[in-house]
């Protein structure tokens, strides 16, 4: 099944990646700063977030004295759910999104979420690659332990892509699903220690922040970029089976229901 | 390559009477089903041998575009199985997935991609869809700035880059210019040629008589007649003037052609002759000959209104020339049963050599579909034979004459005097 799948994504990756920068250069067409709003972007979230939270409001994360500490340790999380956050939502409505597409033309419907994991990812690439520019120059740049993001993200971003197109599915035939869903990565982005430390909480809710799947990973990207720490595998393993188990079942899903769809949509 | 095998094909869309009833079934697949099967198509038969050519008709919502999209394997069948054999290229909705704000040639390779093609074929085959789109600099332009003409004319020419094993076309030839039509219809008679299947869906009788060996005709689902496109064209037109109504009948006649009648009956053709300037029946007829088309109509009820009309088809079932008694202002008001009525035509035979047909109709209005009374296709054929005339080719004897002067010629003295 997967077999026959990624066969006919390798057949179409010429549209796949086409579409992928032709998404990318439909966003900045027209405008005389082209690609370089990719890289403000970011920028000025990150300038933000330093200017306000460590230099106006002197937050500090405790236990850390570090000026910076902050707010690497606010977009070492907050990059990463925004990753998170752009695939889970964008495969939630791809298939409604390019309905009249499914209809009209045969094609392999799993080049479209795939179109949206690869441009997401590739934005997220740059959003990151800023990051990692902010860090060198301020001298916090975490050496080697940077590597281990590779792992993570994929993993993550397994993890994103089995929910969404699990999601994405059931909301042709249900819409309460992706309502359901929007409502959800709210309360998701709060209950994961992306803008506080787990450590702040009271006791009592500390186990139920660690039932949280998206926690460990959030916790490893912040361990890898104030701290210098490589990953604790160990707290990690449960979310990267989650990850590919939401993998199978998505993609079980969607073999199994890909074709009512077309008639639904 | 080209096959398409057709068998005991289905096709179904669930229905459920709430929301609520579908996610029942979700959570239990193997309890009682809760939905309806709606049935858009039913039990269709049929074999494609490669290089054929068959015209699928039908009303709207007889299950046209549910059949090609099961054929191209859009969407899958409910029942039954179809085989394709070779490469499908589908000419469903041209220029579907082109990007406004991206100039021709980067929509180009992107609707190449979407077909499947490498981005090396596409590079390879750009020039000739560069050339048959014609759309010259725009090809470096946005989109957005094209005529729907300008993009039909690359959506069509990037669908057919490659000859495909098989071309499925709907509707989608109807929209451009009439030069373009043509030189659309050209290449796919040239992919015929090369033993393209080919299915295409149309209103125009012309587009599935001219390009067609056969035709198939669809309603509510279910594969009603199977034959020559002409054959199953005047089936249909008979039909569709018939929606609510009586009866239709074909008889074939001594060669080989059907002849189909239709109609409430409330009006009916009881005599047709064709004759000449002497007065005999005309079977054969010389170029340019007097005829008189002698019609007798009995009414059978109370008519507020009739028109008759005759139209005169070429041999592939084209029209040649149809006129009626409203277009000639001449429409009767106010019959009574046990009427009769009897109309003569007359026209010279200004048209080429063959054999051509003559179907009459009787209706309320200028068309048949309205109100039709009486339906009848091959009411009377003749022969036209060239032995007077210049031997000229074509449909219509237009009788040029001819005048050259040849001012510059060597030596116009010595061209003059022999």
């Amino acid at each position: 099944m997967s077999l026959s799948l990624s066969r006919a994504l390798w057949r179409y990756r010429g549209f796949v990646l086409g579409s992928v920068k032709r998404e990318f250069q439909a966003r900045y067409r027209n405008s005389l700063m082209g690609a370089a709003w990719t890289v403000l972007q970011p920028l000025a979230m990150i300038t933000v977030y330093t200017v306000v939270f460590s230099q106006l409001m002197q937050a500090r994360l405790p236990g850390v004295n570090d000026p910076f500490a902050y707010s690497i340790y606010l977009c070492a999380g907050l990059l990463t759910w925004g990753l998170f956050g752009e695939i889970v939502q964008r495969c939630q409505t791809v298939f409604l999104d390019n309905g009249n597409m499914i209809k009209k033309l045969s094609f392999p419907r799993i080049c479209l979420p795939t179109i949206v994991v690869t441009s997401a990812l590739v934005n997220f690439a740059i959003t990151f690659a800023v990051f990692l520019i902010f860090l060198l120059i301020t001298g916090h740049f975490p050496s080697w332990v940077v590597l281990s993001m590779i792992p993570l993200l994929l993993f993550h971003a397994m993890f994103a892509a089995g929910l969404g197109i699990a999601v994405g599915v059931l909301n042709v035939f249900f819409r309460d699903v992706g309502q359901f869903i929007n409502i959800l990565l709210q309360f998701w982005f709060w209950f994961t220690p992306i803008v506080y430390s787990a450590t702040t909480l009271p006791a009592a809710v500390r186990p139920w922040i660690r039932l949280n799947p998206l926690t460990p990973f959030a916790q490893a990207y912040q361990g890898i970029f104030v701290n210098g720490l490589w990953p604790q595998w160990s707290t990690l393993w449960p979310s990267i089976v989650l990850a590919l188990v939401l993998c199978v079942l998505a993609l079980s899903l969607f073999r199994n229901r890909s074709a009512e769809m077309v008639d639904e949509l | 390559m080209g096959d398409i095998v057709v068998n005991g094909l289905g096709k179904a869309y669930k229905s459920y009477p709430s929301q609520w009833s579908r996610l029942a079934e979700w959570i239990n697949p193997s309890g009682k089903p809760k939905h309806r099967l709606q049935w858009v198509l039913k039990d269709i038969n049929f074999h494609l041998k490669a290089g054929e050519a068959v015209g699928i008709v039908g009303a709207n919502g007889a299950g046209k575009s549910t059949l090609l999209k099961l054929l191209t394997g859009t969407t899958r069948p409910t029942a039954g199985q179809i085989s394709v054999n070779g490469r499908v290229a589908a000419l469903l909705e041209l220029g579907m997935g082109f990007h406004p704000d991206f100039t021709g040639r980067q929509n180009a390779m992107m609707g190449g991609q979407l077909l499947g093609l490498s981005v090396e074929e596409i590079l390879r085959l750009m020039p000739s869809i560069e050339a048959f789109a014609e759309i010259g600099e725009y090809i470096d332009q946005p989109v957005r700035t094209y005529s729907s003409g300008m993009q039909m004319r690359l959506a069509f020419s990037v669908a057919t880059a490659r000859r495909p094993d098989v071309l499925i076309v709907d509707e989608a030839l109807s929209v451009g210019d009439s030069y373009f039509q043509h030189k659309s219809f050209e290449r796919i008679r040239e992919f015929r040629r090369a033993g393209t299947t080919l299915m295409i869906v149309s209103h125009d009788r012309y587009a599935i008589q001219t390009i067609c060996d056969r035709a198939i005709l669809l309603q509510a689902g279910q594969l009603i007649k199977e034959g020559l496109p002409v054959d199953v064209l005047d089936y249909y037109n008979a039909l569709m003037a018939e929606r609510d109504q009586v009866h239709v009948r074909q008889e074939r006649l001594e060669d080989g052609r059907m002849k189909t009648i239709s109609g409430s009956g409330e009006a009916t053709v009881a005599e047709v002759r064709l004759i000449n300037a002497k007065g005999e029946p005309a079977d054969t007829v010389e170029v340019g000959d007097a005829l008189e088309l002698q019609v007798r109509v009995a009414i059978r009820a109370h008519i507020p209104r009739l028109v008759l009309g005759f139209m005169v088809t070429d041999r592939l079932g084209q029209s040649i020339y149809g006129i009626n008694t409203h277009r000639l202002d001449k429409p009767l008001t106010d019959l009574t049963p046990g009427e009769e009525i009897l109309y003569r035509y007359r026209f010279p035979a200004n048209i080429g050599k063959g054999s051509y047909s003559i179907s009459l109709s009787l209706s309320r209005e200028d068309s048949h579909l309205d109100m039709n009374y009486e339906w009848r296709d091959n009411a009377w054929m003749f022969h036209v034979f060239n032995s007077h005339q210049e031997n000229f080719v074509g449909a219509s004897w237009l009788d040029a004459k001819v005048e050259i002067s040849r001012p510059t010629a060597p030596d116009a003295s010595s061209a003059a005097s022999p």
